[in-house]
C-alpha cells in the first residue's frame, strides 16, 4: 500500500492557480535562472536564459533588484526663460556615479570619490579635457534619491550654453538622454509617489511620447531630421546587402566591398559634419525663432525693423519688396530670439517672388511661434482669411500646434480699429494674443514682447521649445551613430568578417530610428525580398 | 475567488517502477497480474483518468483483450521532422509515447528539398542536436554531399548545408523511432480530440472509431490538415502527391474555438538523372574535408560524395512561361492562398524581375540508388503538360525525362499566436502544436519545435513546469518567440537576419549553450555529458595556455607580422598572435606551438572565443542589460482592454497575443515604446493596490484579534480606510 501512495502526487491545477496572481515584487524580477524559484510561485513555466558556458562564470551586473539598467541624463531646470543663476544636470541609473566620475574633476583631488549626499566642488571636462563649467556634484546613491537608483546631480551656471555642453558630456561618456517625465516615472516605478500620482504620470508620460511620436512620423522635427533620415535609409540599405548575401549566398554576386566602405566612410564624415557645424551651441544661439507673416504690404518688414531697431529689411510701399527671408536676432528678457520677415504671401506669376511665398510658408511651418501681420486700414480682407487656411492646413497636416498671434498693424492710420476689431467677428480662435502696432512709431512693441513671453510661459516652449528638445534627441542620435560608425571602421580595419559589420550597422540604425519601436530585421527582410531574387 | 485546488494524478514514479519491473512495456498484449493491479487502483485514485475509465463501455471485457494499453502519457500526431523529434524527445524522457502517422512507411519524409542545413537553419540543427535531438545525427549519417557556407563572413554566419538521401533518410529515422523504448506507432487518422472537464486534453480519437488517450497530445499535421494539391488548374484532396489529406480535425479544432487559416508552398519537378547531359553544367562538389551536423563523434563518418550542377534558365524559359502566365494559379487568379517570399515559383522570378535574363537552376540528387534528380529553383504552377517542355529549355536536361511533375499545395495552419511559448495552446491544458501547423517551414523548423513540444508535452504530463527557451538563448527560442507573438501571413523560414543576437547564437557553441540544459531535461545521457565535460575543458585548458605561452621572435612571429601586416613585440602571447587579423590557430600548428590532441571542431572554438572575444563581451553584456528589464513576466490575467493609456490598437494586440515577458509585450506589433511604459506603470500600481489591500486585511485581522481578547478597545476608527 505504501509503494501505491508513493506513486501518487500532488498536482497544482495550474489553470486555475494562475488565475490567483500575485503582482511580482522587485525581487522577482531579478534574470531568472533555470528552474529558477522566483518564477515558480506564479508562473508554470521556466525560461531558460543560459550562457555560454564558454564565456565563463562571470557575475556582472548582478545587482538584480534595478528595473532599468540604462542611466538617464537631462537638464532638470527650466529653460527658455530668464536666465537663471544656476542650472542642473541630473544623472540617474546604476552608471550614474561611474558616467558623472569620467567627466567631473574634483578641484582638490584628481579622482572623484562620491560619499552620498555630501557637496563636491570641481570642473566637468569635455572628452578632451578641456573645461566647460564650474560645478558642484551632488550624489544621492540608491535608494536614498528621488528615485532610489544613483543619482548625481551636477548643478551648473544657468547659462544654457554651458548646460547643454555639460549634458552633451554625460551623454558621451555614455548616459541616455531621459524621455519626457522619464525621472519621475522611475521614481514611481521604484516605489516612490502615490497611487494617485501615478495616474498622471501615466497620463503624461504617454501623452507625451505619442505627440512625440507623431512629430516624428508626421517629419516635421527640423533640424537634422532629414539628414537623419538619410542616414538611416543608407544604414538599412548596406544591411539589406550583406544580409542577403548572409542568408543567400549562393544566389547572389558578390560584395562591393570598396562601394560599402566608400558609403560608410561618407556616412561618417556627414555624421561629423553635422556635429561640428550644428552643435549645441549654435542651435542654442539660433533659439526660438519667431516667423512673421502676412498679406504683401501691410508692414511686416518695418515690424521687423522696428522690432531689432535696426534697417535690416527695405522698406518701400510697393507690394512684394521682400523677396527672401529675411533674419534679425533679438532677445527678450535674454531669450535668443530669431526674427524672420518674409514675403507677403499671395498667388503671384513673378517667379522670384512666387519662390518667395513658397519659403514664407516653409519658415511658418519651421517657427516656434508665427506673428500673423494684417493691416489696420484694410481691415481683415478674404485673403486674410485664405492665408490663414493656408497656415493652418500646414499645420494640420503636420500635425504641429504652433502658436501664432495677431499684429494689427498701421494702428495709427486708423486708431478706432483697436476698438472695432472685435466687434467685427475677425476674432478667430486660432489665435493665442491679439495686439494692435505702429510699426513705425514702435508703438505696441512692448505689447508684442509681453504676448510672445506669454506664449512661452503658458505653452511648454519653457521647457525649452519643442523643436529644441526634438533636436537634443536627433543630436544624441548623431552622437550614437558616430559611436557606431568608429567601430564599424575599426572592424573593417582589422579586416574583421562581413557579419561584425552588421552588428554595428545595426546599432547606428537602431539609434537612427524614429521614436516609437521598430524592426529592422523585419525592414531589412523585405527590402532582401524586394531588392534581389532569391529563392531556390 | 479563484481557489487552489488539487488532483491527483499517476506519476512517472509508478510507472517508472513498472517499467523497471517489467521493462517490454511497448506492446504488451499479455498483462501482468502485478502491473495491473497497480494501474488499477492508479485509476481508482486519480480523478483525471475516472472520467476515461467510465467512458469507455467496454472496459471490463477491455481489460482482457489488453485495451488498458490504449492510454499513453504523450500522443503524438503525425510522423514528420516534428513529430519524430517529438515523439524522441518523450519517450526518452520516459513517458510513454504513442506516435499516430497517416502511413508508416513515409516517416521523417523529405517530401520537397533532399537537404539539410543552411544559414540559420543548421544553427536550429546544431541547436537539437545539443539538446539530444536527432535531425544533426540522421543528416550526418546520409548525407549525399556537405558544404560550409558563409565560411569567411564570420563565426555567427557560417552554416553547413548537407544534401541528404532521401530514402535513406526516412529509413534511419524510421529505424530509430521503431527502436526507441517507451515508443509505439501506430497509423491512424486522428479526426477528434477528447476534452476533459476543465479545458484540457484527454486524448484523441480517430477516423475507424479507436479512442487513445493521454494527458497530452501533440499536434503535427504539417500540409496534410485539409491538404489539397494543385497541378495547373487541377486540384486533389492530398496532403502530398500520393498521400490522402487529413480531414476532419480541423472543424474538430474550429469547434473548440481555434482560429484557422490556410497557406501555400510548393515543390519542383523531379527528372530523370539519367536523362541529364552534365557534360556543359558547372558541377558543385561538396567541401574536402567534412562538417558534421551533430556534436556526437560516434556518427562522424565520412562517405563518398555526390556532386550536384547549376545551369540556368534561358529565353526560351522566359518565352514559354510569359505565355502561358494565364494558367498558373497566382496570376490565372485561382489560388488566392500566398506562397512564401524566399521561396517563389519561376513565373514569379520572371515576373517580378523582368530585367533578369537568366536565373539559376541547381540540380540536386536525391539518393545513392535513386534516378531522380531535384531541379531547385524551379518550382511552378503550370500545368503538367507544359512542365516538360519547359524542364527541356534548361541547358543539360534537353532531352530529360520527368518523373514528377511541380505541384503546389494548400493546408490549414493555426496562427501560432494560439500558442504560449512552451508550444502548449493556451485554449486547452495538454495541447501542443508544432510545426507546418504553426505556420512554418522547413525540415530544421519542424525538428526544432518537435524538440521542444516533445519535451513540454512529457514534463506537462508528469506535471513538471514546462521548459520556455528564451529568445536570446537560442534560434530555437528566437524562432518560438517570433512565431507566437508577431502577425505572421507566409510561411516562416528561419534566417540569420532574424536574430538580433546571432554572434552569441553560433553553431559552434550551440553544445555549450544548450547541452547542460539538455542534461538537466534528462535527453543527455551519461556518454554524451562525459564527450561534452571533456571537450569543454580541454577548450579552457588550451585558451589558458595560450594565455601563458609567450614567444619573442622566431618563424612564427615573422610569419605572422607578413601575414598580419602588424608587428609582433617580445614575448607576446600566443593568444596576442591569434587576435590579429588572418591569423588562425592552423599557423601555430605549422610551427608547432599548436596542441595536437584538440579536434578541429575544438581549435575553431578555441579560435573564435580568442579572436572575436571583443565583441562577444561586449554583445553580451549588452544582452544583459536588456534582459533584466525584457524578462520581467507579465501575469496572464491582465485585462489589457481597462488600460486606458495604452492606445487601442496595443489594447487589441495584446488581448489577441498574451504576452508572457515585457519583452515579448514590446515586440508585438503595433506596440509602442510608450505603450510600455503605460504598462509597467499599471504593473506597478497594480502591485500596489494588492499590496494596499493586504495591508489592509492584515490591520482588521489584527484589529479583529485584538477586538476578541480586549472587547473593550474600539480601534475602528484607527483602521477605517481614508
Amino acid at each position: 500500500m505504501a509503494m501505491v501512495m508513493a506513486s501518487f502526487r500532488i498536482v497544482l491545477h495550474t489553470n486555475t492557480y494562475n488565475r490567483f496572481f500575485h503582482p511580482p515584487t522587485l525581487s522577482t524580477w531579478r534574470r531568472c535562472l533555470l528552474f529558477s524559484r522566483a518564477f515558480s510561485t506564479n508562473y508554470n513555466y521556466s525560461v531558460v536564459v543560459k550562457k555560454d558556458e564558454r564565456l565563463g562564470k562571470r557575475t556582472e551586473n548582478e545587482n538584480s533588484n534595478v528595473v532599468n539598467s540604462t542611466t538617464i541624463a537631462a537638464i532638470v531646470t527650466s529653460l527658455g526663460g530668464p536666465p537663471a543663476a544656476v542650472g542642473i544636470v541630473r544623472l540617474s541609473g546604476p552608471h550614474a556615479v561611474s558616467i558623472a566620475g569620467r567627466v567631473f574633476r574634483p578641484a582638490v583631488r584628481n579622482t572623484w570619490q562620491p560619499t552620498s549626499h555630501v557637496v563636491e566642488y570641481g570642473v566637468v571636462l569635455d572628452s578632451d579635457g578641456n573645461v566647460i563649467d564650474e560645478v558642484l556634484a551632488v550624489p544621492m546613491l540608491a535608494p536614498r534619491s528621488y528615485t532610489r537608483e544613483d543619482v548625481v546631480e551636477l548643478q551648473c551656471h544657468g547659462n544654457e550654453v554651458c548646460l547643454r555642453r555639460v549634458l552633451r558630456t554625460c551623454l558621451e561618456a555614455g548616459a541616455t538622454l531621459a524621455q519626457p517625465g522619464e525621472f519621475t516615472l522611475r521614481a514611481f516605478l521604484n516605489g516612490r509617489l502615490d497611487l494617485s500620482q501615478a495616474e498622471n504620470v501615466a497620463r503624461l508620460i504617454s501623452a507625451k511620447s505619442m505627440a512625440a511620436a507623431d512629430a516624428a512620423l508626421e517629419g516635421i522635427q527640423g533640424g537634422f531630421s532629414s539628414l537623419v533620415r538619410s542616414l538611416r535609409n543608407q544604414c538599412i540599405d548596406m544591411l539589406t546587402e550583406i544580409e542577403a548575401r548572409l542568408d543567400f549566398e549562393d544566389e547572389m554576386p558578390p560584395l562591393d566591398l570598396n562601394g560599402i566602405m566608400d558609403k560608410i566612410q561618407h556616412m561618417s564624415q556627414d555624421v561629423e559634419n553635422a556635429l561640428e557645424t550644428a552643435n549645441y551651441d549654435k542651435l542654442l544661439q539660433s533659439g526660438l525663432q519667431l516667423a512673421i507673416v502676412g498679406r504683401p504690404n501691410v508692414g511686416k518688414s518695418s515690424l521687423l525693423n522696428a522690432w531689432s531697431k535696426s534697417e535690416r529689411a527695405i522698406v518701400t510701399e510697393i507690394a512684394g519688396t521682400t523677396r527672401d527671408v529675411i533674419e534679425a536676432s533679438i532677445s527678450i528678457n535674454g531669450i535668443p530670439i530669431t526674427l524672420l520677415d518674409t514675403a507677403g504671401i499671395r498667388d503671384t506669376d513673378d517667379i522670384v517672388e512666387k519662390i518667395g511665398v513658397e519659403r514664407s510658408e516653409a519658415v511658418a511651418r519651421g517657427a516656434d511661434l508665427i506673428i500673423m501681420t494684417v493691416s489696420a486700414v484694410e481691415g481683415w480682407t478674404s485673403e486674410d482669411t485664405k492665408l490663414l487656411e493656408r497656415i493652418q492646413s500646414a499645420k494640420e497636416s503636420t500635425g504641429s500646434s504652433t502658436p501664432v498671434i495677431l499684429v494689427v498693424n498701421k494702428i495709427d492710420c486708423k486708431p478706432s480699429a483697436e476698438t472695432e476689431w472685435d466687434k467685427g467677428c475677425h476674432s478667430h480662435k486660432i489665435f493665442s494674443k491679439q495686439v494692435f502696432t505702429c510699426a513705425v512709431t514702435s508703438q505696441g512693441i512692448q505689447d508684442l514682447e509681453r504676448a510672445v513671453l506669454e506664449i512661452v510661459g503658458m505653452d511648454g516652449i519653457a521647457a525649452g521649445g519643442r523643436r529644441w528638445t526634438v533636436n537634443q534627441r536627433q543630436c544624441e542620435q548623431l552622437v550614437r551613430t558616430k559611436e557606431a560608425l568608429v567601430r564599424l571602421q575599426s572592424s573593417i580595419k582589422e579586416e574583421l568578417p562581413m557579419d561584425f559589420w552588421t552588428i554595428d550597422l545595426r546599432d547606428a540604425a537602431l539609434s537612427l530610428g524614429q521614436i516609437n519601436g521598430e524592426d529592422i530585421s523585419e525592414e531589412v527582410l523585405s527590402n532582401i525580398f524586394s531588392k534581389f531574387c532569391i529563392g531556390k | 475567488m479563484a481557489t487552489v485546488s488539487f488532483t491527483l494524478h499517476l506519476c512517472r514514479f509508478g510507472r517508472n517502477l513498472c517499467n523497471t519491473l517489467f521493462p517490454t512495456t511497448s506492446s504488451i498484449t499479455l498483462l501482468n497480474p502485478r502491473r495491473r493491479s497497480i494501474c488499477f487502483s492508479g485509476s481508482t485514485f486519480s480523478r483525471r483518468f475516472s472520467t476515461v475509465e467510465t467512458s469507455s463501455s467496454s472496459r471490463d471485457l477491455g481489460y482482457e483483450f489488453g485495451i488498458v494499453d490504449e492510454k499513453y502519457d504523450v500522443i503524438v500526431v503525425g510522423g514528420g521532422h516534428a513529430g519524430c523529434e517529438a515523439a524522441l524527445a518523450s519517450a526518452r524522457l520516459g513517458a510513454k509515447t504513442l506516435l499516430l502517422t497517416l502511413n508508416i512507411d513515409r516517416i521523417a519524409w523529405q517530401p520537397c528539398n533532399p537537404a539539410v542545413g543552411a544559414p540559420a537553419k543548421s544553427q536550429l540543427v546544431h541547436e537539437v542536436d545539443a539538446l539530444g535531438g536527432e535531425i544533426g545525427k540522421i543528416a550526418d549519417r546520409c548525407y549525399l554531399q556537405k558544404r560550409v557556407l558563409n565560411a569567411s563572413k564570420g563565426p555567427a554566419v557560417r552554416a553547413l548545408r548537407a544534401q541528404t538521401d532521401k530514402r535513406e533518410y526516412a529509413m534511419l529515422m524510421r529505424n530509430v523511432v521503431e527502436s526507441t523504448p517507451n515508443l509505439s506507432i501506430r497509423e491512424a487518422m486522428v479526426t477528434d480530440i477528447i476534452l476533459g472537464k476543465n479545458d484540457n486534453v484527454e486524448g484523441v480519437s480517430t477516423f475507424f472509431g479507436m479512442k487513445f488517450y493521454a494527458p497530452s497530445v501533440i499536434l503535427t499535421t504539417g500540409t496534410f490538415m485539409s491538404g489539397k494539391i494543385w497541378v495547373g488548374r487541377t486540384s486533389m484532396p492530398a496532403g502530398r502527391a500520393g498521400e490522402s489529406a487529413s480531414h476532419g480535425l480541423t472543424e474538430n479544432l474550429q469547434q473548440l474555438g481555434f482560429e484557422t487559416d490556410r497557406l501555400k508552398t510548393g515543390t519542383p519537378a523531379r527528372v530523370d538523372i539519367r536523362t541529364v547531359d552534365f557534360s556543359g553544367l558547372e558541377p558543385q562538389h561538396g567541401d574536402e574535408e567534412v562538417s558534421w551536423f551533430s556534436f556526437d563523434p560516434d556518427v562522424h563518418i565520412e562517405r563518398e560524395q555526390m556532386c550536384c550542377y547549376l545551369t540556368r534558365t534561358t529565353s526560351t524559359t522566359h518565352q514559354i512561361i510569359r505565355d502561358n502566365l494565364h494558367e498558373t494559379p497566382t496570376y490565372g487568379g485561382w489560388v488566392e492562398a500566398k506562397g512564401p517570399r524566399y521561396c517563389p515559383s519561376i513565373e514569379d522570378k520572371i515576373v517580378r524581375f523582368q530585367d533578369k535574363e537568366s536565373h539559376q537552376v541547381f540540380l540536386e540528387p536525391e539518393g545513392r540508388d535513386v534516378p531522380e534528380l531535384y531541379v531547385q529553383g524551379f518550382s511552378t504552377g503550370l500545368p503538367e503538360r507544359l512542365q516538360l517542355p519547359l524542364l527541356r529549355t534548361l541547358p543539360g536536361l534537353e532531352n530529360c525525362s520527368m518523373l514528377r511533375p511541380a505541384y503546389a499545395v494548400e493546408y490549414d495552419y493555426l496562427p501560432a499566436h494560439q500558442c504560449s511559448r512552451s508550444l502548449m495552446t493556451k485554449k486547452i491544458q495538454g495541447l501542443f502544436f508544432s510545426g507546418q501547423i504553426n505556420g512554418t517551414t522547413g525540415y530544421e523548423e519542424a525538428a526544432a519545435q518537435g524538440i521542444v513540444s516533445g519535451v513540454n508535452a512529457a514534463r506537462h504530463a508528469d506535471g513538471k513546469s514546462l521548459i520556455v527557451l528564451e529568445r536570446e538563448s537560442s534560434y530555437i527560442g528566437t524562432l518560438i518567440d517570433d512565431l507566437v507573438t508577431k502577425d505572421l501571413r507566409e510561411p516562416y523560414r528561419m534566417l540569420t537576419s532574424r536574430s538580433e543576437h546571432r554572434l552569441l547564437l553560433r553553431s559552434d557553441n550551440a553544445d555549450s549553450r544548450l547541452t547542460p540544459l539538455g542534461r538537466e531535461i534528462g535527453l543527455i545521457d551519461d556518454r554524451r555529458w562525459k564527450l561534452y565535460q571533456e571537450k569543454q575543458a580541454r577548450i579552457s585548458e588550451e585558451k589558458k595556455r595560450l594565455k601563458s605561452v609567450k614567444i619573442s621572435g622566431g618563424d612564427l612571429a615573422a610569419d605572422v607580422t607578413r601575414m598580419s601586416g602588424q608587428p609582433v613585440k617580445n614575448s607576446s602571447t600566443l593568444e596576442s598572435l591569434l587576435k590579429k587579423p588572418h591569423i588562425q590557430y592552423g599557423l601555430l600548428d605549422k610551427h608547432g606551438f599548436g596542441d595536437k590532441n584538440l579536434s578541429r571542431m575544438e581549435r575553431e572554438c578555441v579560435e573564435i572565443d580568442i579572436k572575436y572575444e571583443g565583441f562577444i563581451v561586449r554583445q553580451q553584456s549588452q544582452l544583459q542589460q536588456m534582459v533584466t528589464q525584457q524578462h520581467k513576466p507579465l501575469p496572464e490575467d491582465l485585462d489589457y482592454y481597462a488600460m486606458i493609456n495604452l492606445s487601442l490598437e496595443a489594447r487589441e494586440k495584446l488581448s489577441k497575443v498574451r504576452p508572457q515577458t515585457i519583452g515579448q509585450a514590446s515586440r508585438v506589433g503595433g506596440v509602442s515604446p510608450a505603450d510600455i511604459t503605460a504598462l509597467l506603470i499599471e504593473l506597478e500600481a497594480k502591485r500596489r493596490k494588492a499590496q494596499g489591500q493586504r495591508m489592509y486585511k492584515m490591520m482588521n485581522a489584527i484589529q479583529a484579534n485584538t477586538q476578541d481578547e480586549e472587547p473593550k478597545v474600539c480601534l475602528t476608527e484607527t483602521t477605517r480606510p481614508g
